[in-house]
């Protein structure tokens, strides 16, 4: 696209795409060491998760600010608008990918030891590769502009929900097993929980991509797969 | 992500909305303008609907200017200028000979960017362009007057000084005044040529707020530089470039997601 005949213009919008892509690259590494940390029993490295969080805070509150600056100096239209909005949507998901990749990490200090089934951990660490994949494919999607691989990610979430929902079953039947499993069963329902809200975020951020690009929303109806609810009315 | 998208588009131009289902005030079909030899305008085919707000933008020397001055042959006062082509005014060809041209200026008011009293009073400014037509009792008279000030939001101001001067009133006051003037006439559209680029921010406002008002009355082609006041007061937009017509559209579609490459990156700034 060409250059605006302001600079200082294009340099606004330059500095917004950079503080994103720093807050996608931190929230990437998070997810990775957060499940590293549950999967190892890595509490040093969990507390490492924790802190980054803070980084990342920062960041979204700075895009938040300089867009809202951009938009009072240069009261944007179109595509620049388009941009502008899309920046605060983008941080503000990336953000939350954060605060639950953190939360992942505190529940791994909270298990604290070795599981005793290491069978349930790999289904969470397979779910937790996939949207990690998913993640770092919008990211590009976003820095690309290329709305045919976030529409590529904004269906592949019915996957991860599928998973979320067999994963859910087998921790349901481990904790009826043995009570002495329900703790870090618990522990990891939520972690694998945080993990769908993580994919979810990944297909907003693909949707506002989309926007970015055409100006169009996508349709409201995007497929979801997360058939927790029915499992616990059917009583397992 | 919906309600952020609908939100900004209707945000844009279109409180009231855009209603392209209004009957077609004026039509120009095919339109060519001439300096000389120099063609300026070229097949311009453009509809204005009734009461709503269009604006022409374009970058110097689009033609935008020369468009609005065809609506009510003001370049006929300039030998060298001429027009081909049609432009319907209710149907009917305002560029054929056999019409009144006064008449026509009547009906098509114009407002120029550099407010133009009358050397006359307030009261006169707005009185003169009455009398030419009609003959009233003095009392209907004064009610005209009252009218046509009100309608422009200047009464209040001046009610106390009709007999003085209009050219000792303040810009923004000067410029209601012309369009006082119009209004009086009790045109059917009123032409506006950047009505605002000489005027502060707080006339320019209330200059705006009178548009909006006005626009329930009367059908109004605007021409501006200024992208968010285009933004902000049109139903419509007509973005030239060159003495062509590149692209009309609603103003919520036309500064949110235009169709040509061109008008956005006209209307972002990316433009040379």
């Amino acid at each position: 696209m060409a250059e605006h005949i302001v600079s200082s213009y294009d340099e606004d919008l330059q500095s917004l795409r950079r503080r994103i892509s720093e807050m996608g690259g931190i929230a990437e590494k998070m997810l990775v060491d957060a499940i590293a940390a549950l999967v190892r029993s890595d509490m040093p490295l969990a507390q490492t998760v924790i802190s980054s969080d803070s980084r990342l805070d920062l960041l979204q509150r700075e895009v938040e600010e300089s867009a809202i600056f951009t938009i009072a100096r240069r009261q944007p239209l179109a595509v620049d608008l388009r941009e502008t909005i899309s920046a605060i949507r983008v941080s503000g998901d990336v953000e939350r990918i954060g605060d639950l990749a953190k939360n992942i990490a505190k529940r791994a200090l909270a298990i604290g030891g070795p599981f005793r089934a290491h069978k349930i951990v790999v289904g969470v660490q397979h779910m937790s590769d996939l949207v990690l994949e998913q993640l770092k494919d919008v990211l590009d999607a976003y820095a690309q502009r290329d709305t045919a691989r976030a529409l590529d990610v904004w269906q592949r979430d019915g996957g991860i929900d599928a998973l979320y929902t067999s994963l859910f079953r087998e921790l349901l039947t481990y904790m009826m097993e043995d009570p002495r499993n329900i703790s870090f069963c618990t522990h990891l329902l939520f972690c694998a929980k945080n993990i769908e809200r993580i994919g979810d975020h990944t297909t907003n951020i693909a949707e506002t991509v989309y926007y970015l690009v055409t100006g169009e929303t996508l349709a409201i109806d995007r497929p979801k797969n997360d058939r927790s609810i029915d499992v616990s009315k059917a009583g397992a | 992500m919906t309600s952020i998208a609908v939100t900004a588009s209707r945000a844009i131009g279109n409180a009231p909305a855009a209603n392209p289902t209004a009957p077609v005030r004026i039509a120009v079909r095919n339109l060519d303008f001439f300096y000389g030899d120099f063609r300026s305008l070229k097949d311009i085919s453009l509809d204005f609907y009734d009461r709503q707000v269009t604006a022409l933008i374009g970058p110097s020397g689009c033609g935008k200017s020369t468009l609005l001055r065809t609506f009510n042959r003001i370049y006929s006062l300039y030998p060298e200028q001429r027009a081909k082509g049609e432009i319907l005014l209710d149907g009917q060809n305002v560029l054929s000979p056999s019409v009144d041209v006064n008449e026509l200026r009547a009906r098509v008011g114009m407002v120029f960017q550099k407010p133009t009293p009358f050397p006359m009073s307030i009261y006169d400014n707005i009185a003169f362009g009455i009398r030419l037509y009609e003959r009233l009792s003095r009392a209907e008279l004064d009610e005209r007057v009252e009218e046509a000030l009100r309608k422009a939001a200047l009464w209040d101001e001046v009610k106390d000084k009709l007999r003085q001067s209009g050219m000792g009133l303040s810009g923004g006051q000067q410029q209601r005044l012309c369009i006082a003037r119009t209004i009086a006439q009790n045109p059917e559209v009123i032409l506006l040529d950047e009505p605002t680029s000489a005027l502060d921010p707080i006339s320019t406002g209330k200059i705006e707020e009178l548009i909006e008002q006005l626009r329930t009355e009367f059908t109004i082609v605007i021409v501006t530089h200024n992208m968010q006041q285009a933004a902000r007061i049109s139903q419509f937009t007509a973005f030239m470039y060159l003495g062509e017509l590149v692209e009309f559209g609603p103003t919520g579609k036309m500064f949110m997601t235009p169709n040509k490459k061109q008008t956005q990156d006209y209307i972002t700034g990316r433009f040379g």
